[in-house]
């Protein structure tokens, strides 16, 4: 169990740098539990945790669903001297289709709906195959990379807190109850936070990997999961 | 993780002649364009990357004066008649603390001027010093700084999305009305920019240049 046989400094085989300082580490299977961190910087370079990948994926259909209901019921109502409005965010984006501000209004739907959806798709695609030990699908590694990308960009969370805020602003204008969209967006943060628990990126990189998504052979050199 | 516990001397991937991926940690040989595994453009750890953050930067900067200048929402009651109002950034805050909203007058004002303005110096600070000598302290607290901007910089986008709930929420029509300003559209630019910046800085220059020994003898190894 010699580490020092399976790296090699000429093609990097066997080495993970750290992406924060650069710092070259000997890969070394962890067990689930285990943080493995930069010796130089200090950052999480991987923290594995059992049973992630079925978590995740079951976290990641549970935010979709969520988010089907966070569009298509009432977000917010609003009333005053008699005039009601209520209105889910769908009717929001279509109210405002034709509209000069459309560009603003179409990417704020994506931030807080688009991205947030794909991203568990994505995952969801990445996953599936690896949690059931097959193959990975086509395009795993790239669909992963993607979600990953797209992760500082789905705002959900920071959706709800503007929600909050808008409230306290509309407050002296009209009556506002809250409807049952602005719960699931609220239980979908905390899906989130979960899925972020068990997010370990290393891991998955490697099982991608290992699980025999064609690269250049390395990981059969490498010998894991027997 | 690596080099068995001992205080050994740090290797990086650019003293080995390796070259990293910042996507998926996988190391290859320097002249590798792609990374193999995640299929990310591999990117040496240079100081011409910071071009792209300047630019990124100075877009930002560049429409965050209207985003101030201009109005941020332009609120209506009875179709004019009881006189229409303006508000840009700061006008808002105002105009909260006036009714007493205090906590959210903060949340606001942290959002949408405290943390834009920082993230303009902390990012501009960090591309200046990037790869210049220094201690491992010092290399620390840019990586610590560097993390809280990359962390922070995406919730300047609250105000955004409170002005477009309100404008989309409140079409009551003829009993009152909000339209979003020309200043919510840079303002989200503007953010989106300075996201990209910050996302287009290579931590791995924070600590080019230093003495490859670990901070202390003992730690480093969990
Ligand atoms: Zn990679």
């Amino acid at each position: 169990m010699d580490a020092r046989d399976r790296i090699d400094l000429t093609t990097g085989r066997g080495l993970m740098a750290c992406p924060r300082c650069d710092a070259l580490h000997v890969e070394e299977e962890l067990q689930p539990g285990e943080t493995a961190r930069c010796i130089r910087c200090g950052g999480v370079l991987a923290k594995p945790r059992g049973g992630a990948f079925t978590q995740l994926i079951a976290l990641s259909f549970t935010s979709m669903v969520l988010m089907m209901g966070a569009v298509f019921f009432p977000f917010l109502e609003i009333s005053r001297m008699g005039f009601g409005n209520a209105t889910s965010l769908f009717g929001v984006g279509m109210a405002f289709a034709d509209g000069v501000l459309l560009p603003l209004v179409l990417a704020v739907m994506v931030m807080i709906v688009g991205l947030p959806v794909l991203r568990a798709f994505l995952l969801v695609y990445t996953l599936t195959p690896l949690a059931q030990g097959r193959a990975p699908y086509r395009h795993a590694a790239r669909a992963f990379r993607w979600s990953e990308l797209m992760r500082p960009w789905s705002m959900a969370e920071i959706f709800v807190i503007g929600t909050a805020v808008a409230l306290i602003k509309v407050a002296g204008l009209a009556t506002v109850h809250l409807g049952p969209a602005f719960w699931a967006f609220c239980a979908l943060i905390l899906v989130n936070v979960a899925s972020r628990g068990f997010m370990c990126q290393t891991t998955i990189w490697d099982a991608i990997e290992d699980a025999g998504l064609p690269t250049d052979g390395r990981e059969m050199v490498e010998g894991r999961n027997g | 993780m690596s080099e068995d516990g001992h205080p050994a001397p740090i290797l990086t991937a650019h003293r080995a002649g390796l070259l990293g991926c910042r996507s998926c940690g996988r190391v290859w040989p320097q002249d590798r364009q792609t990374c193999d595994r995640c299929g990310a453009d591999l990117v040496p750890p240079d100081r011409r990357g910071l071009q792209k953050v300047w630019a990124w930067w100075a877009a930002g900067l560049i429409m965050y004066v209207p985003a101030n200048l201009f109005p941020m929402m332009r609120t209506q009651t009875f179709a004019g008649l009881q006189g229409s109002s303006e508000a840009t950034i700061l006008q808002g805050v105002v105009e909260l603390m006036h009714y007493g909203n205090y906590d959210i007058a903060i949340i606001v004002f942290v959002a949408s001027v405290v943390v834009p303005v920082a993230k303009f110096l902390a990012i501009a600070w960090l591309a200046m010093v990037a790869g210049r000598p220094a201690t491992v302290e010092q290399a620390h607290t840019r990586l610590k700084i560097y993390e809280v901007v990359e962390f922070i910089g995406r919730w300047s986008m609250i105000d955004v999305f409170v002005v477009a709930i309100l404008s989309a929420l409140v079409q009551l029509g003829f009993v009152a009305s909000i339209h979003p300003g020309p200043a919510a559209v840079s303002f989200a630019l503007s953010v989106a920019f300075t996201m990209l910046s910050a996302q287009s800085f290579d931590p791995r220059l924070i600590w080019r240049g230093l003495p490859l020994r670990s901070r202390t003898a003992t730690e480093g190894q969990d």
